[in-house]
């Protein structure tokens, strides 16, 4: 087997290790999302729901845990957007031609490069998970240490195959483009409805419908999902309302991001095909 | 004669409207140095990018090192070394990951990468800078860095484009000996520069390259050759008169206005003929202000192939021009 995409991966790991600004800046800035906007709505939100009576039988959780979710989601979103970027920046700094003029298989720089972004996603969620339960976050509440394993594997699958989509997007997007202004461009754009347009922050069930159809499709909604249903559990309370996945809609939910991964997947191999770098 | 290393014919290339490189034809021997000879815009780079696979060749064909560039372009791949015009080093790696980097690319095994490396940072005298991020590294240094890492992997064949720019004259003709002791270890060079004295005094064979055609093909000492044997220089006081009694002459080969004054190329050694011209022009009248003799350089042979000097760039394509802006 062919293992070229491991030299991509370890130069672009070295990359982030010594980029000590942007190591240190890609996990201060989810932790003050929590630290001020989930404590902040979180006051507003007990406030507000203090009149819903809490549902018999089932764990009623505080806004910090419901939004916790979707700050893992939201950075995991960012940082794989952004992870094809350093394609960009190689390409304009003639870096990549050093590659493309190699024997390596393209196919290899695209694995290379979602894989190195695929581990930084890792490590940010669970330095945003142990930030954010240190902050109030009650995540595996009265799991077992077996189960808090279990668990944690099972989101960090969502997570892998969620950023794995994105990254090859990414990546599809940096190779067809000329320069890192418009990538920003595109990025901001496309961040804004992905985001909002989810049940990252808040519920969708008051949604119109049209919005939560979109919502139904969009891949982060899948991965906040499959987060909460492992963090918090299958059947729970929070804002007022009444949450319970089935595990027949959480696999829905993991079907969709993995279509979601090959659909980028083949997008992002038939851009780079077609790549000329000079 | 073995079978070229590099057999080029009717090489054509367009970006969109814009002729790049315009039927070229021309093959380089197995072990020589070869130059490409020209003014920015004129192709050169294309031409490489074409031979090294990073451009797929549009029309004509080419052989490198054996393979068709179209039909097995990932053979010649394992074949070549490139050194790119511009650093393309990552300043945030140190020369033994650039190396590294390059050689686990190539999938050369480990403990051969390691025995190379060291090899070339010995022959690159580099030992000591193994550890040092390229961004701190001289540009003299960047330079010899790269060429370590174009010969990696042993390749059959080291392109360099423009391999000495931006360099001062010192470290020039350093990085000219590093070159000719690779070309000496067996390694063919085929190199692109629009420094005259670089095809001088690098090359074996030198092409002259200019609106994407090959103007002329030869040792440097022929081309020179080709404008007679010596050229002098003379301002009078009426140039064209000079000019007119001079043409009659059987032993001047060529005339070429300048902006003040003259050449004469002649076909004779020059240190005789001089007096004699001086002599003949004192009789007819005229006036000589400035006179001077000299062997033809590689800018003669370039006016003379071209019509027009060196310094005067072509506009470059605008697509290059703007891709290269945006580099470091």
């Amino acid at each position: 087997m062919h293992l070229g995409f491991l030299t991509i991966y370890w130069r672009d790991m070295i990359r982030f290790v010594r980029f000590r600004t942007l190591l240190i800046s890609s996990h201060v800035q989810p932790a003050l999302w929590m630290a001020f906007f989930g404590i902040a709505m979180s006051a507003n939100f007990t406030r507000l729901t203090s009149d819903v009576p809490p549902i018999p039988g089932i764990p009623n959780v505080g806004y910090l845990t419901f939004m916790a979710a979707g700050v893992i989601a939201m950075t995991t979103l960012f940082t794989s957007l952004f992870g094809g970027m350093v394609l960009l920046f190689d390409k304009n700094w003639g870096l990549m031609r050093e590659v493309m003029a190699s024997p390596l298989p393209r196919d290899h720089i695209i694995f290379g490069i979602t894989l190195s972004g695929m581990t930084k996603s890792f490590i940010q969620a669970i330095i945003i998970m142990v930030f954010g339960i240190f902050i109030g976050a009650e995540f595996f509440q009265g799991f077992s240490p077996a189960e808090v394993t279990f668990s944690l594997l099972c989101i960090l699958l969502f997570v892998g195959i969620f950023s794995l989509g994105f990254l090859f997007l990414s990546a599809a997007i940096a190779i067809s483009l000329e320069t890192p202004e418009g990538m920003q461009g595109i990025m901001t754009l496309m961040t804004m409805p992905i985001f909002f347009a989810s049940n990252a922050l808040y519920p969708v069930n008051a949604f119109p419908p049209a919005l939560q159809a979109v919502s139904m499709g969009n891949p982060l909604t899948h991965l906040v999902n499959g987060i909460r249903y492992f963090a918090i559990g299958d059947h729970f309370q929070a804002i007022g309302i009444e949450y319970l996945t089935t595990p027949v809609e959480l696999l829905t939910s993991l079907a969709i991001l993995i279509v979601f991964a090959l659909a980028m997947f083949g997008l992002a191999w038939w851009r780079f095909q077609r790549a000329v770098v000079t | 004669m073995a079978e070229p290393i590099i057999e080029v014919s009717n090489l054509s290339h367009r970006y969109g409207d814009f002729e790049a490189v315009n039927g070229i034809s021309f093959s380089v021997e197995r072990g020589e140095i070869f130059s490409f000879l020209g003014p920015n815009g004129a192709g050169k780079s294309t031409a490489i990018n074409v031979l090294t696979t990073l451009l797929r060749i549009q029309q004509g064909s080419a052989r490198v090192a054996g393979f068709d560039v179209a039909a097995e372009p990932a053979r010649v791949r394992e074949s070549i070394g490139i050194v790119f015009q511009e650093v393309t080093l990552d300043r945030d790696m140190t020369c033994w990951e650039i190396l590294e980097f390059h050689g686990s690319l190539y999938r050369m095994p480990h403990h051969q990468r390691r025995d190379r490396i060291d090899e070339l940072l010995g022959l690159v005298e580099l030992e000591g800078k193994r550890d040092t991020l390229t961004k701190h590294l001289s540009g003299g240094m960047k330079r010899r860095l790269e060429i370590a890492r174009g010969l990696m992997t042993r390749p059959k064949v080291l392109f360099l484009d423009e391999p000495t720019i931006g360099l001062d004259p010192q470290t020039r003709r350093r990085m000219w000996d590093y070159i000719k002791s690779v070309n000496e270890e067996g390694t063919t060079i085929f190199l692109t520069t629009h420094y005259m004295d670089e095809a001088d005094q690098l090359s074996n064979r030198v092409s002259i390259i200019d609106h994407g055609l090959i103007i002329a093909t030869g040792p440097a000492w022929e081309l020179k050759n080709t404008l007679g044997e010596d050229l002098i220089y003379l301002e009078t006081s009426d140039d064209n008169a000079a000019g007119n009694l001079l043409r009659k002459k059987a032993e001047v080969t060529g005339i070429q206005e300048k902006p003040a004054g003259f050449i004469v190329s002649v076909n004779q050694d020059g240190t005789h003929l001089l007096p004699r011209i001086m002599e003949d022009l004192r009789d007819s009248g005229i006036h000589i202000n400035t006179v001077n003799l000299k062997k033809p350089s590689m800018d003669d042979v370039f006016v003379h192939f071209t019509g027009r000097e060196l310094r005067d760039e072509g506009p470059e394509h605008p697509a290059a021009a703007r891709s290269r802006s945006m580099r470091r």
